[in-house]
């Protein structure tokens, strides 16, 4: 079985909201709602969040994220008094750009580790996001951000072979190549473009088989961006 | 002179009383920089506790805490739950299977349970936030304690300085917590937190000087 996700929200609804979406684009991953509290009302509950986690664990693990300070602080509590803490991580990431993301990778079958990565690296929104290409691990040590004005351009299309185009999988597969580069890459496909991190974003972009599509990067690994991405794309978006 | 578990029940049970007493305060409080739940979450909490010790009185001090902690973390909502529940559970473990708990003893509860809170909500001191009033309270517990000060001397120079504490948050610009969305104009407010921390270690106080 897939790790499991729970969704720690100060709002029954958003919770319910977000297992929702990720019921569509990852099936087979278990992921429970802990929203709201018990009795009604905004807030987080640690008995739910537990009970949710318990639900969501398959033998794989649990990831859980969360929308403010307070739900954070609950999730933390329930993992730390589960019989074995380290089969649960609470994840730093955006609420519904994580969560997608790590049910994608869920999905894909990946482990816990990698799951929370995914969640981890996750960006909001399409709009740049320079710093989150550097912070994530796999040994790159530039330390230092680059202007965007004078580094180098890179731009390339392709046409989309794979069946499921820019779908969940493909997309935050496309997000974990461009690990530790330090180029902003953008897609554009219809007309719509989307920072190349953000999963929701590129699959917000529609890309089906058969699509062309555009990338665009800017920065000192924009050439490596590009490449890798490609590469991507002629394995046809297999991890 | 050390303090039993029955010590410790009255002390938690002057707690509840002192929050349900102020409750409309801490609201009054929390609603100017916070979402206006602080007094009312505090006092629900006490009150399930008071519930629980009315089914069995636990053994110990540390027993007494644990169900303090476990009550508070399922029945506060918002922040104050994990953070308060977090300092008691804490608190707790370090105390232990012990039957009574001297100055030192109380102290080094203390300490733990501060410790926890920090590291739960990651605030620093000048954020106003009950960090504010618990980092000098458990500071002062220590130093008494250090004196070789009884539990009722350890927690009346804890409750001084966490009094002192609370008041300093009010010129202060809102870091952590919902009040952090205010900005500037979270200054010129006393921290409901602090506030809570504050009564809750003077009720333990006044108890303990009582026995």
């Amino acid at each position: 079985m897939p790790v499991g996700l729970v969704i720690v929200s100060h709002s029954d609804a958003l919770a319910r909201g977000v297992v929702e979406l990720l019921g569509q684009l990852a099936p087979d991953v278990r992921v429970e709602p802990a929203g709201g509290m018990s009795a009604g009302g905004l807030g987080t509950d640690f008995e739910a969040t537990s009970a949710a986690l318990a639900d969501a664990e398959t033998g794989a693990g649990v990831v859980l994220l969360y929308d403010l300070g307070s739900a954070r602080m609950t999730a933390e509590l329930a993992v730390e008094s589960l019989p074995d803490p380290d089969t649960a991580v609470v994840a730093e990431a955006p609420l519904v750009e994580g969560a997608v993301a790590a049910a994608a990778s869920a999905q894909g079958g990946d482990g816990l580790k990698t799951v929370v990565d995914a969640a981890e690296r996750a960006v909001g929104g399409t709009v740049d996001s320079p710093e989150q290409a550097t912070t994530a691990a796999e040994g790159t040590d530039s330390g230092t951000q680059s202007s965007v004005t004078t580094s180098p351009r890179a731009k390339q299309d392709l046409v989309l072979r794979n069946e499921a185009g820019l779908h969940a999988r493909p997309a935050a597969l496309l997000a974990r190549v461009l690990t530790g580069l330090d180029a902003e890459v953008t897609v554009t496909a219809g007309g719509n473009s989307a920072d190349a991190r953000s999963v929701l974003g590129v699959m917000g972009l529609g890309a089906r088989k058969g699509d062309r599509i555009g990338l665009q990067a800017t920065g000192p690994d924009a050439e490596s961006a590009l490449r890798r991405v490609t590469e991507l794309a002629d394995r046809d978006f297999e991890g | 002179m050390s303090c039993t578990a029955r010590e410790v029940i009255a002390a938690v049970r002057r707690g509840a009383e002192v929050m349900s007493a102020h409750r409309d305060e801490l609201v009054e409080l929390d609603r100017a920089i916070g979402d206006g739940d602080h007094g009312e979450n505090m006092d629900r909490g006490f009150r399930a506790v008071v519930a629980q010790l009315e089914l069995a009185e636990p053994p110990t001090p540390g027993a007494v805490l644990k169900l303090v902690a476990t009550t508070l973390i399922s029945s506060v909502g918002g922040a104050s739950g994990p953070l308060f529940g977090t300092a008691f559970l804490r608190a707790a473990s370090t105390a232990g299977d012990a039957e009574s708990l001297d100055g030192t003893a109380l102290a080094a509860s203390l300490r733990a349970g501060v410790d926890g809170v920090v590291a739960r909500g990651k605030a620093e001191p000048e954020d106003k936030t009950m960090i504010d009033a618990l980092l000098p309270a458990v500071r002062a517990a220590e130093e008494s304690a250090g004196r070789g000060g009884e539990p009722a001397a350890t927690l009346s120079a804890a409750a001084e300085a966490a009094e002192v504490g609370a008041r300093s948050t009010v010129p202060l610009v809102a870091r952590k917590g919902r009040a952090s969305y205010l900005g500037d104009r979270s200054a010129g407010h006393l921290d409901p937190g602090a506030r809570s921390v504050a009564l809750l270690l003077a009720a333990f106080a006044d108890v303990e000087g009582a026995e």
